[in-house]
């Protein structure tokens, strides 16, 4: 008999964004159990992770277990005493022949368990091993550790409870409603569980929630923020959305910054006008399905007014001293203890951004890279630091240049986001960048594994992307400076942005970066050249030969430096090789390749580079480094991996 | 309309109903309800304990003179410890916003991620920021960890915003316009506080009068701790009571200090690493002096 399967674990309220990671975590953790089933479906709410799964059997298909004993030759008791431990008499044992001679064997059926019993056993350990970033003791210490408290667990297979306890709390058929609007203990079977939580305001599934608020956000003109939904969907077991507004007046105060309050502080979508102005409204999403009579929307109105009144409040008191003028005052905030204060890295910037070429803007920009630290915004406003200094140095009348520059300087902040626009803001946020690199290196702050609490690998990201999509040729070796562990890390950058961000193949990537990655321009533009020849039918024939060429070389132990002698080469194809090479060298590879090919291949084929003679073996070795040296400045060819 | 005063008359009722004691504000300044001995050292130990107060929490750079709506210098918390927390602790603190006349079925309720950390005190805890229309009116916290020690019961903690709590029932605006009962309002009654607090924290405090009874405090804490032994017969006796008063000047000092702009980078840290030091001192002499008194 085919059993449907439903486990529910009701908990306290999980963190919004923990919980999509928890729910594939589930069902992996349950696949592993190896129980048949048909489909598998994963459902929460901020309140409840809840796995269904159709098609459970009743019981595990029966098997059999075949124990092997003693060989036919060993004596009879040994026989006698192997059938009583498998609870049969001698002559019911089988004989069977093996590698090694006759042995007696056996075969005993085993019934298989009933599915319910190897769920209540595998449960309770299942359901704690599920992974989350942080976890809490919520019975006292050395108790069980989840995410939050497990208050209720439904668990059916079928009609059937399958019990089992954790922390006190038993497995049932009984779950629990929205936390005002829905009853807090409500029969249910597998069959009708969507509908009793729908009945008791809770939506279970994420997507539907999704696609309610969707509906309801289709007639404002929303900004458009995916993330905010997720977060929205995964903090509501009923989510409506409300429109409410503010006073225009509050439209002088810079978007930045409305937008800012709306989004991270309270969770609301912004609106737009017609033009893609910010319009004096928002939209709030509630855990409930009704606002008659005004309160939730008059209530966040109330909260959004005196956030917005904070923030204008802040953006006053902060005018009364420009930006530059702050500057001395970042000798009272600390980069890193043992780093320095933020003016003494405001020194380095400024130094580092005239050796790359930075004009009086950039340094001016370098300047006041920092400053908005001290104002009143950034210390509420934590997130919008450089947009905020980019502001009131626009404010205060600073060139363009130099506030764009100041207002981007944190960019890219992800693979997604753009590099600062401008060649002023790409100058100042490299140099920002590399002195926060350099400096944590130079004193043992190296991230490791997923602690990275200076996010120094977005910056060498942030460095790698600005040097490469700015066009900026400045060798990054030299800005790197001696440090072997950067040196790695930033080779590892490298790899990852062209590897996992352009799309190159990774044989590709290491080939042409085995010719050096110094220089970002010259790899990619070397990138782009062996993805095309890679097409041309010439390119794997030759780059086995290569690879071959490479490992002739490595085998022989052949350092180089040997005197090529003409004299010494064979007629035929030896000789015709080295003419060609002496055609085609200095030539771009995609113009001889396909010429070059099959006198290499003939090469391989007539000749026997491990002649007896010594010199000519040492010739040969020598004409084929020269071979591969004529291409190394692009690629090495023997990275490609090849199918032949 | 509830005044201020009625909103703590209802909550302490309503948590002297479920077995709370119902303490007075701590007669030594501190910056938030935590860190009253009530909080921070009951919380350790193997003994359960259920305590409500209101706590007039300083904060010297908080302060704005008066001028600001929404922003104090002191403002009052009303603190709860249920230590162990009860399985149904979420749904005895939505009864304590009903008692207070807040329909939540009609009201926008989320309990949203917001972990409590006090390095200076070795103390963490896991919890919610609860949010009711868009305000945040409470933090919840399951406490993990206070001076460094795993706590044996995981106490919950509700830390609500008796002043943001008020301007929400009353629909203030301001808090200064909150009635603190008929005929006074939140100005009447503390407005003086802020503005010259303001003054003394940001302007008239004198900087080494300041470092030197910090330095007192720091010592007179050291001394004590330092005769602290866990093997005496009688260490039951000691005044690890009195120790924690001389840590919380320290605290308090050390923000006046800080508001005053008197800490300089590089001696920030430090100060901090010496408040922390007495602190969780304290606290894991305490634990060591309640194992002793539990046999």
């Amino acid at each position: 008999m085919s059993l449907p399967f439903l486990l529910e674990i009701g908990t306290e309220e999980i963190p919004d964004w923990m919980i999509p990671g928890a729910l594939e975590n589930l069902r992996l953790l349950f696949e592993k159990l190896e129980i048949p089933h048909e489909s598998i479906a994963m459902d929460a709410t901020p309140r409840r992770l809840v796995l269904r799964a159709e098609g459970l059997p009743e019981r595990q298909a029966d098997s059999e277990e075949r124990v092997v004993g003693p060989a036919k030759s060993a004596p009879a008791q040994a026989v006698a005493g192997f059938a009583r431990k498998q609870g049969v008499k001698p002559e019911d044992l089988a004989v069977e022949t093996t590698a090694k001679g006759e042995y007696y064997s056996f075969t005993r059926k085993v019934a298989g368990r009933a599915s319910k019993d190897i769920l209540a056993e595998a449960l309770p350990s299942l359901i704690l091993q599920i992974y989350f970033p942080k976890t809490m003791y919520w019975t006292a210490k050395g108790g069980p550790r989840f995410i939050r408290p497990i208050r209720w667990m439904v668990a059916l297979l079928g009609e059937e409870i399958v019990p089992f306890e954790i922390a006190g709390v038993h497995s049932g058929a009984l779950t629990s409603g929205h936390r005002r609007l829905g009853a807090r203990e409500i029969a249910i079977t597998t069959a009708d569980y969507e509908q009793r939580l729908r009945d008791h305001y809770v939506i279970l599934s994420a997507e539907r929630r999704r696609e309610k608020i969707r509906k309801e956000l289709a007639g404002v003109r929303i900004k458009p923020d995916p993330a905010l939904l997720e977060t929205l969907v995964y903090i509501t077991e009923y989510p409506t959305a409300i429109t409410g507004s503010f006073d225009a007046q509050f439209l002088e105060l810079p978007e930045e910054v409305l937008v800012t309050v709306m989004r991270h502080h309270q969770k609301y979508f912004s609106v737009e006008d017609a033009r893609g102005k910010l319009a004096p409204q928002f939209v709030a999403v509630m855990n409930i399905p009704a606002d008659p009579e005004g309160f939730v929307r008059r209530g966040n109105e109330r909260v959004l007014r005196a956030r917005f009144n904070d923030a204008r409040f802040f953006w006053e008191a902060d005018r009364k001293k420009t930006l530059a003028a702050r500057k001395l005052d970042l000798a009272h905030v600390t980069f890193q203890a043992k780093l320095g204060t933020y003016l003494e890295k405001t020194g380095r910037v400024v130094e580092l951004v005239k050796e790359l070429g930075g004009d009086a803007d950039a340094a001016r920009a370098a300047e006041l890279l920092k400053c908005d630290l001290t104002t009143e915004l950034v210390k509420e406003f934590t997130e919008l630091q450089g947009v905020v200094g980019g502001l009131y140095a626009r404010a205060d009348g600073e060139p363009e240049a130099v506030w764009q520059a100041v207002y981007d300087h944190y960019k890219p902040e992800s693979m997604d986001d753009a590099i600062p626009r401008g060649r002023t803001g790409q100058l100042v946020s490299l140099a920002d960048k590399l002195d926060t690199l350099r400096g944590c290196f130079r004193v043992g702050m190296v991230p490791s594994g997923s602690r990275d609490p200076f996010a120094l690998r977005r910056a060498a990201q942030g460095v790698v992307r600005i040097l490469v999509e700015g066009e900026i040729s400045v060798p990054l070796l030299n800005l790197i400076g001696p440090d072997d562990a950067l040196r790695a890390f930033f080779e590892d950058r490298v790899r990852f942005y062209f590897k996992d961000h352009c799309g190159f193949a990774y044989d590709e990537v290491n080939a042409c970066m085995a010719s050096g990655w110094s220089s970002l321009l010259d790899l990619k533009a070397r990138l782009l050249r062996v993805q095309a020849l890679r097409s041309t039918p010439d390119f794997e024939p030759l780059a086995a030969s290569f690879k071959r060429i490479r490992n002739i070389l490595d085998q022989a132990e052949f350092k180089g430096g040997v005197g090529f002698n003409q004299q010494l080469l064979e007629p035929g194809p030896e000789q015709d090789l080295y003419q060609e090479y002496r055609r085609i060298a200095g030539q771009p590879i995609e113009h001889v390749i396909s010429q070059l090919r099959p006198k290499v291949d003939l090469f391989f084929d007539k000749v026997l580079v491990n002649a007896p003679d010594a010199r000519v073996r040492q010739n040969r070795l020598a004409l084929l480094h020269t071979l591969l040296a004529e291409f190394s400045p692009i690629a090495d060819f023997s990275e490609i991996v090849t199918h032949s | 309309m509830q005044s201020f005063q009625d909103i703590i008359f209802t909550l302490k009722r309503y948590w002297a109903d479920r077995g709370c004691i119902i303490q007075e504000p701590y007669d030594v300044e501190v910056g938030a309800g935590t860190m009253c001995p009530e909080t921070f050292l009951r919380v350790l130990g193997p003994h359960p304990y259920r305590v409500a107060y209101v706590q007039p929490s300083r904060r010297p750079a908080d302060g704005r003179y008066g001028d600001n709506p929404n922003r104090l210098f002191k403002h009052s918390q009303l603190q709860v410890i249920l230590k162990p927390s009860p399985d149904d602790v979420i749904e005895q603190y939505l009864g304590s916003l009903e008692a207070m006349g807040i329909d939540l079925r009609k009201h926008d309720i989320k309990f949203e991620e917001d972990n409590w950390e006090a390095p200076t005190l070795g103390a963490w805890g896991i919890g919610w920021q609860v949010m009711l229309d868009g305000l945040e009116i409470t933090q919840f916290t399951y406490f993990q960890q206070c001076g460094g020690i795993d706590l044996d019961l995981v106490p919950a903690e509700l830390t609500y915003g008796l002043e943001r709590l008020a301007a929400f029932l009353q629909v203030k605006d301001s808090v200064y316009d909150i009635e603190w009962t008929k005929g006074f309002s939140y100005a009447d009654v503390r407005y003086r506080d802020e503005l010259q607090y303001s003054v003394y924290n940001f302007e008239a405090a004198d900087i080494p009068t300041l470092w030197k009874l910090f330095e007192l405090h720091e010592r007179e804490a050291a001394r004590l701790l330092k005769l602290y032994d866990p093997k005496a017969a009688d260490k039951k006796r000691f005044p690890l009571l009195p120790t924690y008063d001389h840590a919380l000047k320290c605290s308090n000092l050390f923000n006046t200090l800080d508001s005053r702009g008197a800490i300089s980078v590089t001696e920030r840290v430090g100060v901090i690493q010496r408040v922390r030091k007495i602190a969780v001192g304290v606290a894991q002499a305490w634990a060591d002096q309640q194992q002793e008194v539990a046999q």
